[in-house]
């Protein structure tokens, strides 16, 4: 009796968070998968829709509207990641040092990540207002001409972009941070004997060391990138044209605009299966070039070995 | 011998430093500033920094909350004073729930081997992925027409949204707290099983208890999202049942926008996670760094 108490122990601590999980994340994207086969308008229950296979994932696939949003996905993820790391990772590199309030900064930095997206849309909605804003008056006080940051469709991806490193960079830092101040001392102080300069010691040491730290924060930002909505529903709506409108905006609006369920949930998965095959890729990527520096490592040490042998 | 080799930093370094927290604040006192601006100052050409100060917009906001009638307010909407309360009920109540189921599954998953462990956290992690958006499909049609009870359904009460963010939220916490369980000593736990306790008594009372940093950081970001999320609550609630984001966005008309007011509410929906801030950001940051860092 003691022995099946014990083996069933672990299912208990497991089974009511499992239960919630089951029943409110798992059951509803397979309820997702299915809605997408069908032609359901709101007002229907999902039993009157009628099934039309995959008309709507065809659909999607040659709507050019859906093809620009998930171009706009992309460009929007690839450009924020790649900003941000350059960003957080530079301004470690640079801040690893002893300086007096180092805490107190990295709590400034914390905030912007902690304040509601729809708050942070809404600041910097108003910065970029075109007259009561802070950059066009600025400008207008300097007497440049203002700038139409989110009227224009050349200029309103860069501006979502801005708003969207200004509260994810500190993220990277503080990743970054963490992992070079767990870096060992001694490999440091080896290097430095060895005359290694600064630069030689950021590129040869510091970031090889880093790199697992790295990836895992960049995929975390990049799949956190794919989610962000609300900042751009605040700011743009999506608009002018369809220059913001990233995939998950176009979900929101397809459900309560164009009251197109079956189409909206096609375009959902088609955003889960692009999260799944980046993370996987970059996973199969990670892994490979552990492989590779694993050879290489190897290779040095027969090479070492023989020399001595 | 010194074993930090960390250089010093430089004035120039400093005024860098000065740089990088105005840039971090700049938007957060912009906000500040506004919400405390009368339509006047805030239309008007006076500067950014000199002006009047007044507490006008809050009262606005918070008119039904307040034991006094401000003579500035004609007519009193109690939409805010009534989101405030829907906005703290909900988060609280999903984040109690999404820790205490958390930490048990998150004990589980480090501490026993059993049958299907490694697809538990594989599932886990993968439901990280799912994007809020991705839900709104599903959600809006189970919950309006699934989960129903009699003449009842999901929709637009409490339970349904506490339901909603309790399971977004148990993947995120499962996987943090899993890494500050995998910290607390064997021996604690043997000790405790040895005095007789049965294997709840010994996460209760002696898990529970070592991981507080940990609960800590998994509570603070599970506040913020319940507490921010507007997408599925938009979906969801009612008039009645609506949170703040929710009232925020919905007074946020094309035309006509009152800035110094709908300043001061996006402030009153930030102040939470500033407090937090301020006061838990170190377990902020080891919750941030606790998967990633240390693996």
């Amino acid at each position: 009796m003691a022995v099946n108490v014990n083996r069933l122990t672990p299912y208990a601590f497991l089974a009511p968070a499992a239960a919630v999980m089951l029943v409110a994340l798992l059951y509803p994207i397979g309820y997702m998968i299915y809605a997408s086969f069908l032609d359901w308008n709101p007002s229907q229950r999902i039993g009157q829709a009628e099934w039309v296979g995959l008309r709507n994932y065809a659909n999607l696939w040659s709507d050019p509207n859906f093809r620009e949003s998930f171009s706009v996905t992309l460009i929007f993820a690839a450009i924020v990641v790649s900003l941000e790391m350059l960003l957080g990772v530079g301004l470690a590199l640079l801040l690893d040092r002893k300086i007096r309030g180092m805490s107190a900064l990295r709590t400034v930095f914390i905030l912007p990540m902690m304040i509601a997206p729809i708050v942070v849309g809404l600041m910097w909605r108003y910065m970029y207002h075109p007259s009561v804003g802070l950059f066009n008056r600025t400008l207008n006080d300097w007497g440049l001409p203002g700038i139409p940051w989110l009227s224009d469709p050349a200029w309103a991806l860069p501006s979502v972009i801005i708003a969207d490193v200004w509260q994810w960079t500190p993220f990277i830092f503080i990743l970054a941070l963490a992992a070079l101040q767990s870096l060992p001392q001694s490999v440091m102080e080896a290097s430095r004997i060895d005359g290694a300069t600064g630069w030689q010691q950021i590129v040869y040491i510091k970031l090889p060391l880093m790199m697992p730290v790295l990836f895992i924060a960049a995929l975390l930002r990049l799949i956190d990138a794919f989610k962000v909505l609300e900042v751009i529903l605040v700011m743009t709506n999506g608009g002018p044209g369809l220059s913001t409108e990233i995939v998950a905006l176009r979900i929101s609006r397809t459900v309560s605009e164009f009251r197109e369920l079956g189409v909206a949930a096609a375009m959902s998965n088609y955003l889960l299966l692009l999260l799944l095959v980046l993370t996987i890729g970059m996973f199969l990527f990670n892994k490979a070039a552990e492989r590779r520096e694993e050879r290489l490592r190897h290779a040095a040490e027969d090479a070492y070995a023989e020399e001595n042998a | 011998m010194a074993t930090d080799v960390r250089k010093g930093a430089s004035p120039l370094l400093y005024a860098f430093l000065i740089l990088l927290v105005v840039l971090a604040l700049g938007p957060i006192l912009m906000m500040l500033l506004t919400s405390m601006k009368q339509k006047v100052d805030i239309i008007g050409d006076t500067s950014a920094l000199f002006f009047l100060p007044t507490l006008d917009n809050y009262e606005t906001v918070l008119c039904d909350l307040l034991w006094y009638e401000p003579d500035h307010i004609r007519s009193c909407d109690p939409t805010f004073g009534r989101a405030l309360g829907n906005s703290l009920w909900i988060a609280t109540i999903s984040t109690g729930l999404t820790l205490l189921l958390g930490t048990m599954a998150a004990y589980a998953i480090v501490r026993f081997r059993f049958i299907g462990r490694g697809t538990v956290s594989l599932t886990t992690l993968m439901m990280r992925m799912v994007p809020p958006a991705v839900l709104l499909v599903p959600v809006f049609g189970i919950w309006n027409f699934d989960f129903c009870f009699g003449d009842e359904c999901l929709a637009g009460t409490y339970s349904g949204v506490i339901l909603l963010y309790t399971a977004m939220n148990l993947p995120f916490v499962i996987w943090i707290l899993q890494s500050f369980i995998k910290q607390v000593p064997m021996q604690l736990e043997e000790a405790a099983k040895m005095d007789g306790a049965n294997a709840f008594q010994t996460f209760f009372l002696v898990v529970l208890p070592v991981i507080k940093p940990g609960l800590a950081a998994a509570a603070i970001f599970t506040y913020r999202i319940a507490w921010n999320e507007f997408i599925l609550a938009n979906a969801l609630l009612d008039r009645g049942t609506r949170t703040v984001p929710v009232t925020l966005v919905n007074s946020l008309t094309e035309h006509n926008v009152d800035w110094g007011v709908i300043m001061a509410t996006g402030m009153l929906l930030a102040i939470p996670p500033i407090i937090f801030t301020f006061v838990a950001s170190r377990q902020i940051i080891t919750g941030m760094t606790a998967g990633a860092v240390k693996g």
